[in-house]
């Protein structure tokens, strides 16, 4: 039984004169990994920062259904942190980890909207806060261990491999326990052995029942993973469905590869 | 080919300098005798002075970066970081060296003359100041440059409630770190959405402004004149003479020490002290993972200004006078030096840069004229060299015995 998870109507951003996304729809499932594609510059990030809340997108709606509740909350115009709070967790296209923090840390962090100790449990270190304190470790750890990073724990984040540092973005965002979880391009610059292991690790995790919705560019990753795609251009939504269908689509086929397919 | 290239820039280096130090190092004016000297030599020394520290920093760069980047032996090249590190990571060294600095610590006012027990308690305030702005900046990295605000609001919060409402030390101490937190938090909401350089200049203003109502508003603060005859700390209405009353505030001073080191220590090691490293780290990715930046950086502004307040209330009662001539930029940037010196967001380089840039000027009585100058000195020194201050922190790594093997090195 698939509930939905996420719907945006009508998503609608302008920078400026630049109108970069224009009446954007689209909708992700309980359980679903979705993928959104498009070529560079379509917008793809620009939708992700906008139901984030980095961005304030000039019109249209982002409805949130929370599990074992019918209502449906709205995203819009809430702060990137009540954002994660409700339930959405990104990773971002240009790696934006906390460098001068340890792997272990930087997963750590993504319990914070979870958890609750402030001043006064942390000077006093009362029981409750290092009960705490010990889970978000242990939790923090399993994540890790998943993602395949536990052995690199206590190293500096900007120590690890390209590819590690990636995984660690995922793992990081997984530890805000999230209903949906919003992957930016998370195969760019890795290579073919890096983007396999990321292949099994985003069909895990999806196993596992998470929700995901991917923004990528390797497109048998996304054929791979995806039970439905939206294709962007320009800003608008030019098409939808199966991997199947996207791949006859001409309109996609088009914006892929000019306009030289039609001659 | 590279070699006769760094002679030459050397070479104009030391010229370019000689250049621009020759109104100051050569000629000298007699105006009783209305004779100039021209003092050559000097010229000659500074250019072979500039000549050769350009050639010492040029071979330590090249050194540098010749040398293979491995993550850790980058960090404690410095022996005395390498060592203190050793020592902390070690519990019965540990123990040991924390039990040596005890033992110094309660001996030293006796060894020592009063004045030198004097010297000693204002260098120990600037540690707890030190160690109140390295939550703002080390932590949270909120570039504050008007942090003496905050010491002058504690300073004058006890002067005044001590004369119109005869307050003692002991009940404005908390209210005077109280009201500085509040001041906290009031220049923290106008500039949480700045960052760097503008955050700075801000601050810079903050600190200037508080300064120049002190100066100014003369019904409520007495203006440049100052407050007189503020009593010093008391203990259950015991009456001291001064030597005692010095040995005493050095106590105070020693145990306000301890309790910031503990407090900061487990500000730095908890859910907040992670979310302030993390809004240094990266803002953006640190709101996306669930932080309030909002709430976090008002949690430093407004700690990091109670340390500050809680010194102002001990300075007033220390020196006993107090004027706005004593909380100027000078003072914003000397607790900042501190902190960049001594490593930014380490605890232990924070008390050391303290101790340094406090006790070296104090000590060295000759050089204390050229302190800015040796200020500047030292920080150009340390950006070149060492950018992560004397003791960078010790970064935390978490064991876990049952599940995981320990982590390799
Ligand atoms: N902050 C911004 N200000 C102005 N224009 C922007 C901003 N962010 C994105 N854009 C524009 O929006 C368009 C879509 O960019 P982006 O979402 O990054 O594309 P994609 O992720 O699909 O490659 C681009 O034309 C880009 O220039
Ligand atoms: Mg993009």
């Amino acid at each position: 039984m698939k509930q939905p998870i996420l719907n945006v109507t009508n998503l609608t951003m302008d920078f400026g004169g630049i109108r970069a996304l224009d009446s954007v729809d689209l909708d992700v499932n309980s359980g679903e990994i979705v993928a959104l594609i498009g070529p560079n510059g379509a917008g793809k990030t620009t939708f992700f920062n906008c139901i984030t809340g980095i961005y304030q997108p000039t019109g249209g709606d982002i409805l949130l259904s929370l599990p074992n509740k019918s209502k449906k909350v709205s995203l819009k115009g809430l702060k990137p942190n009540k954002v994660t709070e409700r339930g959405l967790a990104r990773t971002f296209q240009n790696i934006r980890l906390f460098p001068k923090m340890t792997v272990l840390e930087n997963v750590m962090i993504g319990r914070h909207c979870r958890t609750k100790a402030f001043i006064f449990g942390a000077i006093f270190r009362t029981a409750a806060t290092r009960r705490e304190e010990e889970s978000i470790l242990e939790t923090s750890y399993a994540i890790l261990e998943k993602v395949g990073l536990a052995e690199h724990a206590n190293e500096f984040a900007d120590n690890l491999s390209y590819g590690a540092q990636r995984r660690l973005e995922i793992a990081r965002a997984l530890a805000t326990e999230p209903l949906l979880l919003l992957l930016d391009e998370p195969a760019a610059g890795m290579n073919p052995q890096e983007t396999l292991d990321l292949d099994h690790l985003i069909k895990q995790i999806s196993q596992e029942g998470q929700a995901i919705l991917l923004i990528e560019h390797d497109m048998q990753l996304v054929m791979s993973l995806s039970d439905r795609i939206f294709v962007m251009d320009y800003g608008k939504k030019i098409a939808q469905g199966t991997p199947a269908e996207i791949r006859a689509n001409p309109a996609v086929i088009k914006a892929y590869l000019g306009e030289e397919v039609d001659a | 080919m590279v070699l006769l290239k760094e002679f030459k820039k050397a070479l104009l280096t030391s010229l370019w300098f000689v250049f621009l130090t020759f109104p100051i190092v050569v000629i000298k004016v007699d105006p009783i005798e209305r004779t100039v000297f021209w003092r050559w030599q000097n010229a000659f020394y500074m250019a072979v002075g500039t000549f050769s520290i350009y050639l010492l920093v040029k071979f330590y760069q090249h050194r540098k970066e010749n040398q293979p980047k491995s993550s850790d032996a980058g960090e404690n090249k410095l022996p005395i970081s390498s060592l203190i590190h050793r020592i902390l990571l070690n519990p019965v060294q540990r123990n040991i060296f924390i039990g040596i600095v005890a033992a110094i610590s309660i001996v030293f006012p006796h060894i020592f003359s009063t004045y030198q027990t004097n010297v000693m308690t204002t260098a120990l305030m600037y540690v707890v100041l030190g160690l109140g702005l390295n939550i703002v900046v080390g932590l949270a990295g909120l570039l504050d440059l008007g942090f003496v605000a905050f010491y002058a609001v504690g300073a004058y919060t006890y002067s005044l409630l001590n004369l119109h409402f005869g307050l003692g030390f002991w009940t404005v101490l908390p209210i005077g770190g109280l009201l500085a937190a509040t001041f906290g938090i009031l220049l923290g909401f106008p500039v949480l959405r700045l960052r760097g350089d503008y955050l700075a200049i801000v601050t810079l203003g903050f600190g200037e402004i508080i300064r120049l109502i002190l100066e100014n508003w003369g019904k409520f603060s007495k203006g440049p004149s100052g407050i007189s005859n503020i009593p010093r700390p008391g203990f259950f209405g015991m009456h001291f003479n001064l030597e005692q009353s010095v040995l005493y505030t050095y106590y105070l001073m020693i145990i306000l020490v301890i309790v910031t080191i503990f407090i900061v220590n487990r500000l730095q090691d908890s859910r907040l002290g992670r979310a302030w490293i993390a809004l240094r780290e990266d803002e953006i990715a640190c709101q996306a993972m669930g932080i309030d930046k909002r709430k976090t950086k008002l949690v430093a502004f407004s700690l990091g200004a109670f340390w500050a307040g809680i010194v102002g209330v001990m300075f007033a009662a220390k020196t006993t006078f107090i004027n706005p001539a004593s909380f100027t930029f000078l003072e914003s940037a000397i607790i900042l030096s501190i902190v960049v010196l001594g490593g930014m967001g380490s605890i232990v380089g924070v008390v050391f840069g303290a101790l340094i840039l406090i006790l070296l000027p104090e000590y060295l009585r000759a050089l204390s004229e050229y302190r800015m100058l040796a200020f500047g000195a030292i920080l150009v020194c340390m950006m070149i060299f060492r950018p992560q201050g004397l003791i960078s922190n010790i970064r935390r790594t978490y064991k876990f015995e049952k599940k995981s093997p320990p982590p390799v090195r």
